[in-house]
């Protein structure tokens, strides 16, 4: 669904990508994992089109991305860190969405309830703590049903119940065959909803194995001892 | 399109400093109308209002929304919409509540004072020149993310078109008045959309017999239909070309 060809991407002189090669399909759940500073939101951000590549290209669904923007209907985008015109309230944002998306299709509020958003939906996002920004972008980038979710940090942030509510709605759309991109720290949260992993280091990506691959070439039973023996192996060598 | 215009135009409706910008305009304008019989005066009042406060006005105040909305420009750009609407939408919604703003603050005292040919072409001149630094405040924001370097140049290109270049103007006449510049100075007049606006509008005045040979030359040039034809054209490159570069440069850049 989204092939990422020989993606080059420098700010000035400092070299944040280079030459990534990646395919994601359908149905896949990908975690995309590294240092702080490997380029993993510049990865996102390209895919996205709000970052430019200085080589090499997307294609989604077997289309260019540049210069073109229609593609991103089916994208859900949850940031890093949200940001949001402050005096704007979450209803006035949630509207303003729908508005300018201006699609016909049963919008997905699960979120909007589970997060109880509504209650709060007059205040201002300036007065919003991190977490609660946090749970309005969730909700936005579930809202269209998107077949393609790209979340960057999604659970950081969120208390212990909210991010456990949003791993459930990501397990279930999971289920329902869409693409879901993450990158996270807390390799502990990600075990039971991933099928395959990105690691990154310096711009390059390292290793692209599914789970079943990386345990068994470990021999170990959970993802972030089977990284940590890998990047200890490396070292040593 | 219409839909994101709508939003930044209310947005910016919002805003207590454009309201508070009409105010002043209209206070300004009704005062000096009002005090003398005569509307020769609250036409000069007007066209210094044009000159110095609409540019500085126009120019800052859309710098500054420009970077307060980097946040809304980021999220418009996670959803299907084209960089250029994006762009777009927002010069047309700033620029329609600066002249906006204009209209109702100086330009209906204009047309109820002075409803001739003098009124009209202020109040035309009046609109473009918001346009035109509505524009440059486009340009200026984009040419750097730093919001205080941003509004920096924005007071500078203010200062420059409004104060410095008629200063380099003097100086140049001064220095070369023994040689035969008039023509050229016709020509360099087209490098400042304020210097084009002042002189359309002293014409109009009929001050220009007290501008000399110069002003002779000037009546000859602009005076016609066609000068007058060209210097409006000259004003609109002066809208579009800072808006195109800025939107090119908008259409490549990372955020």
């Amino acid at each position: 669904m989204i092939e990422i060809k020989n993606l080059n991407k420098k700010f000035g002189k400092l070299e944040v990508l280079s030459d990534v090669d990646l395919t994601f399909k359908k149905g896949e759940c990908i975690a995309l994992i590294g240092p702080n500073g490997c380029g993993k939101t510049t990865l996102i951000k390209s895919i996205l089109g709000m970052v430019i590549p200085t080589k090499g290209d997307v294609l989604f669904n077997q289309k260019s991305i540049l210069k073109e923007y229609l593609y991103r209907e089916q994208i859900g985008y949850m940031p890093q860190i949200g940001r949001y015109p402050d005096y704007m309230t979450i209803g006035q944002i949630i509207e303003m969405i729908k508005k300018i998306r201006n699609s016909n299709q049963t919008l997905d509020e699960d979120l909007l309830k589970a997060f109880d958003l509504e209650k709060i939906f007059d205040k201002q996002m300036r007065t919003l703590s991190g977490g609660t920004t946090q749970k309005v972008s969730a909700t936005l980038a579930f809202l269209f049903n998107p077949q393609v979710l790209i979340l960057d940090e999604p659970t950081a942030g969120l208390d212990p119940l909210a991010s456990e509510i949003l791993k459930d709605k990501i397990i279930k759309e999971k289920e329902k065959g869409k693409l879901i991109l993450i990158t996270s720290h807390l390799l502990s949260e990600l075990d039971d909803m991933i099928t395959q992993i990105i690691f990154m280091q310096d711009g390059k990506v390292h290793f692209h194995k599914t789970i079943a691959d990386l345990l068994e070439s470990t021999k170990e039973q959970k993802i972030s001892k089977a990284i940590a023996k890998i990047l200890k192996s490396q070292s040593n060598e | 399109m219409n839909r994101i215009i709508r939003i930044i135009f209310l947005d910016i409706l919002k805003n207590k400093i454009i309201l508070a910008y009409t105010i002043i305009l209209g206070i300004l304008s009704w005062s000096s109308f009002g005090l003398e019989d005569n509307s020769a005066k609250g036409l000069l009042t007007i066209l210094n209002i044009i000159l110095f406060t609409v540019p500085l006005v126009s120019i800052l105040f859309a710098t500054i929304y420009l970077y307060n909305s980097s946040e809304f420009i980021e999220l418009l750009l996670s959803q299907p919409i084209k960089r250029k609407k994006i762009w777009l939408s927002l010069f047309l919604g700033l620029s329609l509540s600066m002249v906006l703003a204009f209209f109702i603050g100086a330009g209906i005292p204009l047309l109820v004072y002075a409803p001739d040919s003098v009124g009209i072409m202020m109040l035309v001149v009046g609109c473009l020149i918001s346009l035109v630094f509505v524009a440059l405040a486009f340009l200026s924001s984009i040419l750097t993310r730093d919001k205080s370097k941003g509004i920096g140049i924005a007071i500078m290109s203010w200062l420059y078109f409004a104060l410095l270049f008629d200063g380099i103007v003097l100086f140049l006449l001064f220095q070369f008045s023994d040689y035969p510049i008039e023509k050229a100075m016709v020509a360099v007049t087209a490098l400042s959309p304020i210097d084009l606006a002042r002189i359309q509008i002293l014409l109009q005045l009929d001050a220009s017999a007290m501008m000399g040979y110069t002003g002779a030359i000037f009546k000859d040039f602009f005076g016609t239909s066609l000068g007058l034809l060209i210097s409006f054209l000259l004003l609109c490159f002066w809208v579009v070309v800072p808006f195109f570069i800025s939107l090119i440069k908008f259409k490549n850049k990372d955020l």
